[in-house]
């Protein structure tokens, strides 16, 4: 679009830059403290030692990834003990709930999504209407009958337990995303790949799947994002485990509880839990944005 | 089995009786073998005190790959069968695995827990609608009720107005790109991490100590006291729900933006040439105009907050009076083991989406499906 811009005064980049500072001003205060020095934190704001260059430490991250039990001089001159938060342990079991837990729905859901678009069997329109109803079923609907099914498999505090879970409550948007991108595909592709004697197994991995990439993409991220970030559906299936199988979410809310007032190691590790979802998100921004219109733009 | 080689009648009852089965069979077979294998390797896992990081790599081989082994196996029986069956169970193949984990884990659960709210704490004995009587009248509850009311008005309409006011003025800025990726940059954030983020500016210290939260360092700054803003009731909910807003404006923001850009400029255009300054061209056209993606945004937070959980939870635990609906069900479920009342809570979530429900059915009915 050859659209020139409405006039841009200065009244709208001020308020807008301001704006933008008050967004930006809470995530770049925790990242600062993060790597302050202990006593620092708690004797000045963090804006104050933004025009003092020294006290600054990496300490904080190495007492926060590790397990090891570390002792510091704490502020009254006495040596103290203090066991680390392992979030390394924590960031392994997030990615090890979080890979499977989006990359199964995804092959779960293409499969589901051609089927409905391109195979006809009895039922079809119904079983559609049916999981797109789903979509805003809440998955605190679940969370008891599962419970207590998996407490009777002994499933509660497995990984396995929880990949299915984040499955359930996420197909019904990765089938409607997919559906959208994989029904659009023209008829012709297919056609040509049949007349080659080629099964719908074959047309669907070979063909329909590379085409699909890029709504491929945008589902992973949205479930990549919602699996790292959630606590509600960890807490429950798999507390189970005790802390061993923690994932860094449910892990940054027991240091919330443990650590109330020690905002050294507080914020390092929110700072941990962060980045990996913001390096994705910041990676592949184009891919998440196409998925949120395509889920919630209706034409 | 010679039956398998009589003519085929169509419709013949045998015959359907059959493809029936073996449908469902088929929808059966990766499930069930998935979950066995993968169990089998939990407990091989669980059984070795393997170090974590073999654990993840493990694990994830084994959960990625195992299900795409599965799909291939069946494919593989499928292609076994005579030409006529293949073509009848090849559809469930593809469906088949997502409907019966969408029946176990979202469509059963809503008749399980509908049927559990109406049994007592051990879901042992009818109680008839006692758990709804509790829920309806109890202190606490109504607090949560309350406060779920309040996080859907404010939480919905506050994240609306920014996400206008960062579209609006960004289209306006030549900084729009960076504005954009910086207050859209929160929702990659989880609710926890936004809580110790909130947790830090809301910090209070006894009034003569040095305030290391930069709400209370700038109320200092000015003079006042400082304030325990977490145990302030009732504005303390309020504080809460700014955090839902910094997480979400961004996301509306970007759907608004996109919207607002589909305004045809011609329109605008004349509405300029008549004379309209910027804000009547805001309320009387453009807003009118991208009604739709208003409403789509307002619903998609409007379900947000009413089951907001992680940021009560990790700021308050539910304490100093900022209890809403979700908190409660997770503490029914696993502080007072009363699954009565949790499933209770539960029904009452999803009839208050009901609503939502039946309008975004309504905008599928209107789209050309098939």
């Amino acid at each position: 679009m050859n659209m020139e811009k409405p006039k841009s005064g200065i009244i709208v980049n001020v308020v807008l830059i301001l704006l933008v500072i008050i967004w930006t001003v809470p995530t770049f205060g925790i990242l600062v403290t993060s790597f302050r020095l202990r006593d620092n934190v708690s004797k000045t704001g963090w804006w104050q030692s933004l025009s003092d260059e020294s006290g600054y430490t990496m300490e904080n991250y190495k007492q926060v990834l590790g397990g090891r039990t570390f002792t510091y001089k704490d502020s009254s001159g006495r040596t103290a003990r203090a066991k680390g938060d392992d979030m390394l342990g924590a960031f392994l079991n997030s990615l090890t709930v979080t890979i499977p837990a989006v990359v199964i729905p995804i092959l779960i859901a293409a499969f589901a999504a051609y089927g409905f678009a391109w195979l006809n069997f009895p039922g079809r329109k119904t079983l559609f209407v049916l999981i797109v109803a789903l979509l805003v079923v809440p998955l605190q609907i679940a969370l008891i009958p599962v419970l207590r099914d998996y407490q009777a498999l002994k499933l509660n505090g497995t990984y396995l337990g929880i990949w299915l879970a984040h499955t359930g409550f996420g197909l019904p948007l990765a089938i409607y995303l997919l559906f959208n991108y994989i029904s659009t595909i023209p008829r012709s592709i297919m056609e040509s790949a049949f007349i080659d004697g080629a099964s719908h197994f074959t047309t669907f991995t070979r063909l329909i799947l590379p085409l699909s990439v890029p709504a491929l993409a945008s589902f992973a991220i949205f479930q990549f994002l919602w699996v790292w970030n959630d606590m509600l559906v960890a807490l429950v299936f798999l507390s189970g485990a005790g802390a061993k199988m923690q994932v860094v979410t449910v892990r940054m809310l027991n240091m919330i509880g443990s650590r109330g007032q020690d905002w050294h190691l507080l914020t390092a590790g929110a700072f941990i839990s962060m980045v990996l979802p913001l390096t994705v998100f910041l990676l592949l921004q184009r891919y998440f944005v196409r998925g949120l219109m395509a889920g919630s733009v209706k034409e | 089995m010679g039956d398998l080689f009589l003519p085929d009648k169509p419709g013949g009852v045998l015959q359907r009786i059959v493809t029936a089965f073996g449908r469902i069979i088929i929808s059966l077979i990766i499930p069930v073998i998935a979950f066995v294998v993968l169990w089998l390797g939990f407990i091989f896992l669980r059984g070795s005190n393997a170090s974590q990081i073999v654990v993840t790599l493990v694990a994830i081989v084994w959960g990625v790959g195992g299900v795409a082994a599965l799909y291939i196996v069946t494919n593989y029986i499928l292609q076994t069968l005579p030409i006529k069956w293949r073509k009848r169970f090849v559809p469930f193949l593809f469906v088949g695995p997502a409907i019966i984990i969408l029946s176990y884990y979202l469509l059963i659960p809503t008749v399980r827990s509908f049927y559990m709210s109406f049994m007592g704490k051990f879901s042992d004995d009818f109680v008839g609608l006692a758990n709804y009587k509790y829920i309806f009248t109890d202190r606490t509850m109504r607090i949560a009720f309350v406060n779920n009311l309040v996080w859907m008005v404010l939480g919905t309409s506050l994240s609306l107005i920014f996400g206008m006011i960062f579209a609006l003025l960004s289209e306006r800025s030549k900084i729009e790109k960076l504005a954009k990726s910086l207050i859209f940059l929160p929702m990659a954030i989880s609710f926890v991490g936004a809580g110790v983020i909130w947790k830090f500016i809301y910090a209070f210290r006894p009034a003569g100590q040095a305030q290391i939260g930069l709400l209370n360092a700038i109320v200092a700054a000015l003079g006042g006291d400082p304030v325990n803003w977490i145990v302030l009731r009732p504005w303390n909910t309020i504080f809460l729900i700014i955090i839902l807003v910094w997480l979400q404006s961004g996301y509306a923001m970007v759907i608004l933006s996109s919207a607002i850009k589909g305004v045809p400029v011609t329109l605008l255009e004349a509405a300029r040439i008549d004379g309209a300054g910027e804000f009547r061209i805001i309320f009387q056209i453009i807003i009118p105009y991208i009604k739709g993606a208003i409403i789509t945004v307002g619903t998609t937070i409007l379900i947000l907050t009413l089951k907001i959980f992680d940021i009560v939870f990790a700021m308050t635990n539910g304490l100093f009076g900022t209890e809403v609906l979700a908190s409660q069900q997770y503490k029914q479920m696993f502080k007072f083991l009363h699954y009565g009342r949790g499933s209770a809570i539960a029904i009452v979530i999803l009839i208050a989406v009901i609503p939502v429900m039946w309008y975004n059915l309504k905008q599928f009915g209107n789209r050309e499906v098939f």
